[in-house]
């Protein structure tokens, strides 16, 4: 029932409390957040930052800064895909997995069976795009729970990938430059930025323009949010879902790319922590685990936070054990400020 | 975005009023295994009606319903749309030839605003190259037409398109829900039990929409419990008992306390077609 106050008439006491009532400030706040997800990570960030400077001015110098974007730039790729199927309701514990099939994939037939650099990396994208339209062919063919799906296309990617590369790895420089592109840097100000910190960028430009602005994008939230409605209101609702799991493995395949450009190395031992590291920026980034909630700018926020707070501790000579602890700590607090946020009222 | 339309009277299948039902249905029958969902039920919407459809549970009225709107397909029977006949294997088949239906649930979407709820699944896009390479939504436009769709109904609670479903009270849902469909149903509009979980305010500011849209020459397929609500807004009242027609009768001709009896078996009307027993 409304509670609005029509205007002539007098308020009564239950009114007065309830006028006064909406007017506190953390039901305010919990407005704001409710409508801009990203401000809490935005504040986070700062927060972080901030603190972390205080305790060791080293970590405001411009190549610290540099270093920490580079070495997040992998999760943020992975987080991207993360984001997409999360706020479909769904979840993916087989990005790295598919990252790394798609990486030993590109590097080997380029090092070992000659394909040109532009073709094997070609035939790596289209691997980890396969993978993911498996993961959602799964999900929405089978009905299987994402959870299930990508638990166990995580073993068999994983296994694949050692199957296919021998457990070997590949070196920089036995691949084609076209591989190692990702790796190049150049300077502006200070700053040291990678081609692959780029690339990543682009993608989240594209992936947020593509939530914000077109029907796609629309549908994705309407779907996370109650698949039902959706579906009866004309959205094909398992189409959509196809898609952004596809869409996602296209995004891990380019984000193996970048991690051979970052690591100078193709191995099947890399990365393995990817997939709960991208979930935890997502969740960080304040998209909600229920669907229908959130975004990329949350998520681009989140996975600089986690490396911050990594950098940060390490900078601050705090043992790497008790870095662990502060990242769980922070994805319980996001959950919890999330329900919280939910929790609004009108 | 369509507009509410005349119904076409130009039609083939001419009936004794003279008039051609908007939607007609004759001899429908649903069956599903062996249970009995529809036994041979007409049924006829003319232009600018309210017609009611009333009955106990169980006596076929979802089936009835989801017939009309093409979740379910007739084992026999024919529709007829303007006069022409029409088959429906799915929801958007029916949602395409302008039959549109408001669901108890109201399938909206509480995260998204009004307006993109207003146009999901139907999102317009930009002109030009932005629209048709970029692919990108015309949120203004959209807005401002889903503002004067809201208003054209009526409802002034509701002021902000950019507000989120979420944050409205149950009657302002459905009247969101009513305003898609009634900026969308060219034909016919379908409300299943729209004031069952609404309070009497929000309940009378729902009848007084559905008033407003037979006003503008749309028809309207009310199911009710709510007798004093059937009785406030329906021209004609189609009893359904036991997977009939047991009878259709106006507000008019029989009082609040016949239709119950109607409903029950208590009572039975002539030149109905439920006392000619066909065995």
């Amino acid at each position: 029932m409304t509670t609005v106050v029509s205007g002539g008439r007098k308020q009564s006491a239950a009114e007065a409390e309830l006028s006064r009532r909406s007017q506190s400030p953390a039901q305010r706040l919990q407005h704001l957040l409710h409508a801009n997800p990203a401000i809490s990570p935005a504040l986070i960030l700062v927060v972080t930052v901030i603190v972390f400077s205080i305790i060791n001015p080293r970590f405001f110098t411009a190549n610290a800064q540099s270093t920490l974007v580079q070495q997040s730039a992998i999760v943020m790729a992975l987080a991207i895909g993360q984001t997409l199927i999360i706020l479909t309701a769904g979840i993916d514990l087989s990005v790295g997995a598919i990252t790394i099939l798609a990486m030993m994939v590109m590097a080997t037939v380029a090092s070992k069976n000659g394909v040109p650099g532009p073709l094997a990396l070609l035939i790596g994208v289209a691997l980890g795009t396969a993978a993911g339209y498996l993961n959602g062919l799964l999900v929405t063919r089978l009905n299987l729970p994402p959870f299930i799906v990508t638990l166990g296309t995580l073993s068999i990617f994983t296994g694949l990938a050692l199957l296919y590369s021998g457990g070997a790895s590949v070196n920089a420089d036995q691949m084609p430059p076209v591989l190692n592109w990702a790796g190049n840097s150049f300077k502006i100000g200070g700053f040291t930025i990678t081609t692959g910190v780029i690339i990543v960028l682009v993608m989240y430009a594209v992936v947020g323009f593509a939530l914000s602005q077109t029907a796609w994008g629309r549908h994705i939230y309407a779907v996370g949010d109650d698949a039902e409605s959706a579906r009866l209101s004309g959205i094909a609702s398992k189409r959509v879902l196809l898609s952004v799991y596809t869409v996602a493995g296209l995004i891990f395949g380019i984000a193996a790319w970048c991690q051979i450009g970052r690591a100078s190395v193709a191995s099947p031992n890399g990365i393995v922590d990817a997939n709960l590291n991208s979930i935890t920026a997502v969740v960080i980034g304040g998209t909600s685990l229920f669907g229908g909630r959130g975004g990329v700018l949350g998520t681009l926020l989140g996975a600089l936070i986690v490396q911050a707070f990594q950098t940060g501790l390490s900078l601050a000579g705090v043992d790497p054990n008790y870095r662990l602890i502060a990242v769980g700590i922070l994805v319980i607090v996001a959950v919890s400020v999330d329900q919280w946020i939910r929790k609004v009222k009108s | 975005m369509s507009t509410v339309q005349e119904a076409d009277t130009s039609g083939v299948q001419d009936t004794a009023g003279g008039r051609t039902p908007v939607l007609q249905g004759k001899g429908m029958v649903k069956t599903f295994g062996r249970v009995i969902g529809l036994d041979g039920v007409d049924l006829e919407v003319y232009p600018g009606e309210v017609l009611a459809i009333i009955g106990d549970n169980g006596a076929g009225k979802s089936t009835l319903i989801k017939c009309l709107s093409g979740a379910y397909a007739l084992d026999a029977g024919q529709i007829s749309l303007d006069g022409h006949p029409v088959t429906f294997k799915k929801p958007q088949e029916a949602r395409d030839a302008g039959i549109e239906t408001v669901y108890q649930t109201l399938a909206i979407i509480p995260a998204l605003d009004i307006a993109s709820n207003l146009y999901l699944a139907r999102e317009e896009r930009r002109p030009g190259p932005l629209g048709s390479v970029l692919r990108m939504l015309d949120k203004k436009g959209m807005r401002d037409r889903a503002s004067s769709a809201v208003q054209g109904l009526g409802i002034q609670t509701i002021q902000n398109m950019g507000q989120t479903v979420e944050t409205l009270s149950g009657g302002q849902r459905q009247a969101v829900a009513v305003a898609r469909a009634a900026a969308f149903g060219s034909k016919v509009v379908i409300l299943d039990e729209p004031t069952a979980a609404l309070g009497v305010k929000e309940g009378n500011a729902v009848l007084d929409m559905i008033k407003r849209l037979r006003d503008k020459g749309l028809p309207v397929i009310l199911i009710s419990h709510n007798m004093p609500h059937v009785w406030e807004v329906a021209d004609r009242i189609h009893i359904q008992r036991l997977a009939r027609r047991a009878a259709v009768i106006t507000p008019q001709s029989h009082t609040m306390n016949d239709g119950v009896a109607i409903m029950t078996g208590a009572m039975t009307v002539e030149g109905n077609d439920a006392t000619k027993e066909a065995v």
